[in-house]
C-alpha cells in the first residue's frame, strides 16, 4: 500500500511554486529548468501550454459559459455532476463527462474536472458554495480531454493532482494531439486556457485517501480497458464508486484502449463493495454491478462480430459497418462511436 | 532528383533528432515531405506533386481501369481502409507493372509503392492508411507499356499521421512478427491473402513534450511477397502506413507449396517469415 502524503510533501511543493508562476511566456525557461530535476516526480511534473495559442485572438468568439452547472447529491457527503450525453461542442463547452465531488470532514477530493477550463472553474464553484472545507484531491479517472481539461481551474490551489501511474505518460504522449484536434471544436480561446496538468500523486495498484473520516480506496486499473491509465474511486463509507469511463451508461462505450483489455478488467471491477455507481458518461446513478451489464453486452458483441468476420476473411473496410449492429437502438451516439469502435477492435482482434 | 534531394535536405534540417536512412529514389519519394511554405492553406497541392513524384511523365485518365475505395468519412483518421482494384479490357495485352498510392495532404504524400510481378495476376490491394487533413488520394497505375493512368478520391479525415500509437492492447506481439493468411476470393481463379506487419511504423510526428524531440520514425519501408520461387508483390511502404502494416491482395494460385514474406524497417530491422500454402480448391 502507497503512502501518499509520505512522498508528496517534496514533490507537490515545488511543483505547485511551478504551475503557478507558469505561462506561455516563460515556458521555455520552465522546460529547461524541469529537464535537469532528477527522479519520477520531478518527471513527471510537466506542464503543457498550447504554444502560440495564447496569442489567438479572442476578439473572433466570446469566451463560452458552461450552460447551467449543476450538481446533484448522490450519497451522504457525495456529490456528482452530470455531464451532458453528446459530443464536445463549443456549446457544451466541453460539458460531456461526469465529476464527482466527496466531501470529508477536514476535505474534499473532486473526481475529473471537465472538458473545459470553464467546465473546471464551474466545478469550483459549485464546491465552493457546498463547502468551505479545502479541495486536496484532484483526482484523474484517466487522460481523455473531456476529463482532464479542467484541471487548470485547481491549478495553485493547494490541491494535489492524483492519477493512474500512466496518466503522466500518456497525457505526454496523446496531450499535444487532444490540444490539435480539440482546438477546432472547442474553440482556440478556451484550448488556450487549457493546461494539461499531469498528477503527481501516482497510483500504481490501489491506494488510500483519507478527507477526513472518509476513506477514498483508489484503484489503478490492469491491463488497458478504455484507456491505459484508467483509474477508480470507492468511497468506503457510502459505497458510492465513481468508476470513469469504464463505466458508460446510455452513451455508448468508447474503446480507446484495449476491448480484451476490458472485458478482462470487467469481473474484476465488479468484485468492488459498491452500491451504486457514477459512470463516466450517463445522466445517472447506476445500481452495483448491474450498471455493467449493458456495457458488458456491447463489448461482448463487438468482440463476437469482429471474430467472426475476421474468420470469415471479410476486410477490414467491409467488416466494420457490420460489427456491433445488433446494439443500434440501444445506446446514445451509436453511430458517432460504434464504427471506431468495430474498427479498433477488428485492428485488435485479427492479431489473435 | 534535384527536387527530391532539397526536400530531402529540409526534412531533415526541420525534423531535428529523426534518423532517416535516404536510400534510392522511392525511398526518397517516400519521405519527401509536401512544401508547405508559401503555399495558401486550400491550395490542391496535386499539380506540384506531380513533378517530383513522376518527373516528366504524362498521367492520362485512369478511371477506367484503375479504381480506389476509401471512406468518404473516415472512422479513424489513424485506419483508414484504402482498397485499389485494377481492370484492364479483356482485350489489352498490357499488365500493371507498379501502383503509386499518393495521400495528397500528408507530409510525407506518397504512401505506398506496389510492384505487382508480371505473372502474378494481382488485380487488387487494400492497405490501411493515415490520413492528415481532408484531402484527395490519387492512386498512379505504371502499364507494361510504360503508360500512367491516375485515378482519384477524397477523403474526410485529420489528424492520422500525428495522432500517437493510441491502442495499446492486452498483449505483446513483438516488433517485426508476420501474420499471413490466404483467403478465399470471389473468383475461383483467384485467391486472396492478407500480409500482416506487427510495427508500430512510428510516423516522426509525435513529438516528445519532455525532451522536445520528435519521436524518430521507425516504419516498415519494404515487403516482398513469394509464391513459391515466384516474386508476387514488392510494396515499399512509408509513415503513412497505418500502425502494424496490413497488405491485403488478390493473385493467381500455382501449385507451389509455401508463401514467403520478407521485410525490413527504417531503423535496419529485417524480419521473413514461412507460410504453407492452402490446399488447392
Amino acid at each position: 500500500m502507497v503512502r501518499p502524503h509520505d512522498f508528496v510533501e517534496s514533490s507537490m511543493a515545488t511543483y505547485d511554486r511551478r504551475a503557478d508562476r507558469l505561462s506561455v511566456m516563460d515556458l521555455g525557461s520552465w522546460i529547461g529548468e524541469g529537464m535537469t530535476v532528477r527522479g519520477t516526480f520531478a518527471v513527471a511534473a510537466w506542464v503543457f501550454v498550447v504554444m502560440g495559442l495564447a496569442g489567438a485572438t479572442l476578439a473572433g468568439k466570446p469566451a463560452v459559459d458552461v450552460p447551467a452547472f449543476s450538481i446533484q447529491k448522490v450519497a451522504d457527503g457525495d456529490y456528482a455532476h452530470f455531464g451532458q450525453v453528446a459530443m464536445t461542442s463549443a456549446a457544451n463547452a466541453g460539458d460531456i463527462a461526469n465529476l464527482g465531488i466527496v466531501v470529508g470532514r477536514d476535505a474534499v477530493a473532486v473526481i475529473d474536472t471537465g472538458g473545459s477550463v470553464a467546465v473546471g472553474e464551474a466545478l469550483r464553484a459549485a464546491v465552493a458554495k457546498l463547502t468551505g472545507k479545502p479541495v486536496r484531491y484532484v483526482i484523474n479517472t484517466h487522460e481523455h480531454p473531456d476529463h482532464i481539461f479542467g484541471n487548470a481551474a485547481f491549478a495553485g490551489s493547494g490541491a494535489i493532482f492524483v492519477g493512474h501511474q500512466n496518466l503522466p505518460e500518456s497525457m505526454r504522449a496523446h496531450g499535444p494531439f487532444y490540444l490539435h484536434s480539440f482546438r477546432d471544436v472547442l474553440g482556440a480561446a478556451a484550448i488556450a486556457k487549457v493546461r494539461l496538468i499531469p498528477p503527481t500523486l501516482l497510483v500504481k495498484d490501489t491506494m488510500t485517501l483519507d478527507l477526513g473520516d472518509r476513506r477514498l480506496l483508489l484503484t489503478a486499473w490492469y491491463p488497458p480497458a478504455h484507456t491505459d491509465c484508467d483509474l477508480t474511486v470507492l468511497d468506503e463509507r457510502t459505497h458510492t464508486l465513481f468508476s470513469g469511463d469504464l463505466v458508460f451508461l446510455d452513451h455508448i462505450p468508447v474503446i480507446d484502449g484495449s476491448l480484451k483489455g476490458w472485458l478482462d478488467v470487467l469481473p474484476r471491477l465488479a468484485m468492488l463493495p459498491a452500491e451504486r455507481v457514477v459512470p463516466g458518461h450517463g445522466r445517472r446513478v447506476g445500481a452495483w454491478p448491474g450498471a455493467l451489464d449493458d456495457e458488458r453486452r456491447y463489448l461482448l458483441a463487438v468482440e463476437a462480430d469482429a471474430r467472426k468476420y475476421i474468420a470469415l476473411g471479410t476486410p477490414m473496410a467491409q467488416a466494420v459497418p457490420l460489427i456491433g449492429q445488433s446494439e443500434r437502438g440501444r445506446w446514445r451516439l451509436f453511430d458517432d462511436y460504434n464504427p471506431r469502435n468495430a474498427t479498433a477492435a477488428f485492428s485488435e482482434l485479427e492479431w489473435e | 532528383m534535384r527536387m527530391i534531394e532539397r526536400t530531402a535536405a529540409l526534412m531533415q534540417r526541420a525534423l531535428i533528432g529523426r534518423r532517416f536512412v535516404l536510400g534510392g529514389l522511392p525511398g526518397a519519394l517516400l519521405l519527401a515531405p509536401r512544401a508547405r511554405a508559401g503555399a495558401p492553406v486550400d491550395a490542391d497541392p496535386w499539380p506540384a506533386l506531380v513533378p517530383q513524384i513522376f518527373p516528366n511523365r504524362v498521367l492520362e485518365d485512369g478511371a477506367k481501369l484503375l479504381t480506389i475505395d476509401a471512406p468518404y468519412r473516415a472512422e479513424d483518421a489513424a485506419v483508414v481502409p484504402v482498397s485499389l482494384r485494377t481492370t484492364l479490357a479483356a482485350d489489352d495485352p498490357r499488365h500493371v507493372r507498379k501502383i503509386t498510392l499518393v495521400i495528397d495532404a500528408n507530409p510525407s504524400p506518397v504512401a505506398a509503392v506496389f510492384t505487382l510481378a508480371p505473372q502474378a495476376g494481382i488485380d487488387s490491394i487494400s492497405t490501411r492508411v493515415r490520413v492528415d487533413d481532408y484531402t484527395n488520394v490519387h492512386a498512379v497505375a505504371e502499364l507494361s507499356d510504360g503508360k500512367l493512368y491516375v485515378a482519384t478520391r477524397y477523403v474526410k479525415a485529420a489528424g492520422g499521421c500525428s495522432a500517437p500509437a493510441l491502442k495499446q492492447t492486452a498483449d505483446a506481439i513483438p516488433i517485426g512478427t508476420l501474420r499471413f493468411r490466404e483467403l478465399p476470393a470471389p473468383d475461383p481463379a483467384q485467391r486472396e491473402a492478407q500480409v500482416m506487419v506487427r510495427h508500430p511504423n512510428y510516423s516522426g510526428m509525435q513529438m516528445d513534450q519532455l525532451t522536445r524531440l520528435y519521436i524518430p520514425a521507425d516504419f516498415v519501408e519494404k515487403l516482398r511477397v513469394w509464391q513459391g520461387d515466384q516474386l508476387l508483390l514488392t510494396v515499399e511502404g512509408g509513415i503513412s502506413i497505418s500502425e502494424n502494416p496490413a497488405f491485403r491482395f488478390s493473385f493467381k494460385p500455382t501449385e507451389a507449396k509455401t508463401f514467403r514474406v520478407e521485410g525490413g524497417d527504417s531503423d535496419g530491422r529485417h524480419f521473413s517469415g514461412s507460410f504453407p500454402a492452402q490446399a488447392a480448391a
